[in-house]
Formats: structure tokens, sequence, C-alpha cells
């Protein structure tokens, strides 16, 4: 348990080994181990980032999802909308024509008996001439009773 | 274990002796017989009688080859992992050694609170290194010694931090350190320190600076010896646990016991005296770097 040259000799070790991790194994081991730290709060904070646009998303997917579907039940219904309208349409436009058609059958009819009744009126007022031509059995003056005749045949 | 031709303080004293390589004086008889001659001579000495007669012109081979031969593991383990540290998943032996770095530079940040690039370069260096030192002492006593001796070579300790030179050499090392950063950073203020407290009178100056110097100079001694105490006294434990061997065959089961016993024991020691010898190098360069 001497104290001998050894002291002198560990001093020298101690200070060469103290340079040697002091220039070659203490920079390097920091900077990879802040890089490393750098990266993962990097890498953790991009995680979070990620996360919440993912919620964003997902707000404005839903979102998107509601309009859709009010969208095209807003569809649906004009379409049902002009569907009764065209139907609607269809049927007054059918009415239409068919009361058309009847008021112009109805006027032909019309027209039709009128001129019977105009066929008629003429044909009794020349049969009613000639039945009084035989009962009185001379020509009755045609001229000078028309309007005799005339007015008989219109109360018919 | 004591073999059947020493006796048991024979045994303890071989194992309390270190390789010794040193400067015999002129005159000296050696163990053989011989005389050394004119000037002295530079020999391996035999046992402790003639290593302590080398005075301080000796060098502990065995500690000397064991301490740096451990920094240089140290380096080496340390470097490899330095050049391939990246920003990957580290694994391995990356992770032993990115947990070390981070462990003393979060004690340096504790309490260190100066900028000096040296301090946690120089509080890993001593926290590894002489945890290595340490853990030298969980290799069974006999083995290395004997193997040695079967090389040829009769004393090895293989305990660097058991060898007051290496710890004290360390100390110093601080204690050199210590004074430099006190008068870098203080300049006249660290002999106004030393003079001016506790008492801040000029007539108690010259009480100041024997009471100051005092605390200063044990520093370096209390840090070294600390270190020393406490892994000589566990490599003695060991010691007289193995010279139990020698005791009988009725002594195995027992001693074998212990030894286990106290090696796990021992285990709280080893990093808590590489861990308190590295915290006060940091406690007391910052103190160093505080000016008042």
């Amino acid at each position: 348990m001497n104290i001998n040259l050894t002291l002198i000799g560990q001093m020298i070790a101690f200070v060469g080994f103290v340079l040697f991790c002091m220039k070659y194994v203490w920079p390097p081991i920091m900077a990879a181990m802040a890089e490393r730290e750098k990266k993962i709060t990097d890498g953790l904070a991009a995680a979070d980032r990620a996360s919440l646009d993912l919620e964003l998303a997902k707000e404005k997917a839903v979102e998107r999802l509601k309009d859709a579907k009010s969208e095209a039940a807003g569809i649906v219904d004009a379409a049902n909308k002009r569907g009764t309208q065209l139907v609607e349409e269809a049927k007054n436009a059918a009415l239409a024509e068919a009361e058309r058609v009847k008021v112009s059958a109805q006027a032909e009819i019309e027209q039709e008996a009128n001129r019977a009744r105009e066929h008629l009126r003429s044909q009794v007022a020349a049969l009613t001439l000639a039945g009084a031509e035989k009962v009185l059995g001379a020509a009755i003056d045609r001229e000078a009773h028309n309007e005799l005749v005339d007015k008989l045949a219109a109360e018919l | 274990m004591a073999g059947s031709t020493q006796t048991v303080s024979e045994y303890i004293t071989h194992h309390l002796t270190n390789l010794t390589y040193g400067k015999l004086p002129e005159g000296f008889v050696r163990d053989d017989g011989s005389i050394i001659g004119g000037g002295g001579s530079w020999v391996m000495a035999t046992g402790g009688h003639e290593a302590s007669a080398m005075g301080f012109s000796a060098i502990h081979v065995d500690s000397m080859m064991w301490s740096i031969g451990l920094g240089i593991v140290f380096c080496w383990i340390f470097r490899s992992v330095a050049k391939k540290a990246e920003t990957g998943v580290p694994s391995g032996m990356v992770n032993v050694v990115e947990m070390a770095v981070e462990f003393v530079d979060n004690t340096v940040r504790d309490t260190f609170h100066g900028h000096n690039k040296l301090i946690a370069p120089l509080g890993l260096t001593v926290f590894v290194w002489v945890l290595l030192m340490n853990l030298m002492d969980l290799v069974p006593i006999d083995l290395v010694p004997e193997l040695f001796k079967l090389a040829g070579v009769h004393f090895q300790k293989i305990v660097p931090s058991t060898d007051p030179n290496i710890t004290l050499g360390m100390a110093v090392g601080v204690f050199v350190l210590m004074l430099y950063y006190s008068i870098k950073i203080k300049g006249f203020g660290f002999v106004k320190e030393l003079s001016m407290t506790p008492f801040n009178h000029w007539a108690f100056i010259p009480v100041n600076l024997f009471m100051e110097i005092v605390g200063l100079l044990a520093k370096p001694f209390s840090l070294g010896l600390r270190l020393f105490g406490n892994l000589y006294a566990g490599e003695m434990i060991f010691i007289l646990i193995a010279a139990l061997f020698s005791a009988g065959v009725g002594w195995m089961a027992p001693a074998a016991l212990l030894q286990i016993g106290w090696a796990i024991f021992h285990l709280l020691i080893i990093p808590l005296q590489a861990f308190i010898f590295m915290v006060l190098t940091i406690v007391y360069l910052s103190m160093a770097h505080e000016d008042h």
C-alpha cells in the first residue's frame, strides 16, 4: 500500500481517457440522442395532427352526407310534385278536349236538327199548300197566301 | 484458496501485494541474497518487503495494466457506439451506453449549473471507469492470480480501485481541475473566498485560511480514500471468506454461501461508489464554478 509512481501514471491515464471521451464519445452520442428526441417529438406532433385531421375529415364527411341526404330528399320531393303536376295538367287537357269535342258535337247535332227542321218546315209548307189546294179545290195564289203559310210554318 | 504450504496470513498478504516494478536502492539485500549494485537498479519486486523499499520510484504494474485496460474497454465500447449512433431505434449495447450517457447527463444537469463542456464527459468517464474497476471485485479472487502464477507472474491485484494510488490519482486529477477552474472563474475571488470565509473580518484571515485550506485539501483526499476504503474493505472480506476454504471441508459450504452473500451485497456497493465518486466530482467542480 505504498504511494508511488502509479499515482502519476493513473493521473496521466485519467486525463487521456477524459480527453478521449470529451472529443470522440460524448458529442456524437449526445447529438444522436438529441436528434432522435427531436424526431420522436416531431412524430408525436404529426400523429396528433393526423388524428385531428381525421376527426375533422369525419365531421366533414358527416356534414356532406347530411347535405346529400337533404338534397336527395329535395329532388325526390320536386320530382313528386312535378309528377303530380303533369298528371293534373294531362287530366285538365283531357277534360278540356272532351268538353270541346262534346261542344262541337252538340253544335253539329243542333245544326243537323235545325237543318232537318228547316227541311221539314218547307215540306210542311208545301204539304199544307197542297192540302189546302185540294181542300179548296182551287189554286191558291201563292203570292197572296205566302205570308200566311210562312206564319203557319213558323208556328210548327 | 490457501495452498498447503501457505499460512492464512501469507495468503492474505499475498493477495494484498501489488505486482511492483521499481528501483531498489544501492546496497539493498534482495530476497535471494543478491545485493543491489551502485546507483540502484530497476527490478520487479519479489514481495511486499522489496516493494516498500522502492519508495516512490516504483509502479504497480498490475494496477496500471488493469486500470488502463479497463479504460480502453470503456473507450472502445463507447466509441463504437458513438460511431454507429443514429436516430433509429436503439438496441443492445447502444441502449446500455445511451442509458449511461443520459444518466450522467441528467446528474450533471441537476448538479452543475455553469457552462462547461468538460464536466459531462468527465463525469461519464469517471462513472464508467470506476464502475468497471469496481466490477473486477466480483471476479473470483483466486482465479486471475492463479492463472498469472501459471505464467510465472507471482503477484496480481486485479481490482485497481483497491489501490490508493489509483483512486488518489483520479482524485488529484479532479483536484487540479478544481484549482484550475476556481482560479479561472473567480480569479482573485478565489483567494478572497479562502481568506474571508467563514468569518468575514480581516482579523480572522489566518484562521479562515487555515480552515478553508484544510477543507479544500480534504476534498480530494476524502474523494480518493472513500472509494479506496470501500473497495479495499470489500476485497478484504472476499479474501477472508476465501481463506475460510482452507479451514477444512466442513467450512466449504458456509464459505461458499458467505461468498455469494457478500458478492450480492457488494453489487450494491460497486455502482454506489462509482456514482458517489462521479457526483462528488461534479459537485466539487460545480463549487469551483460558483462565483459569490
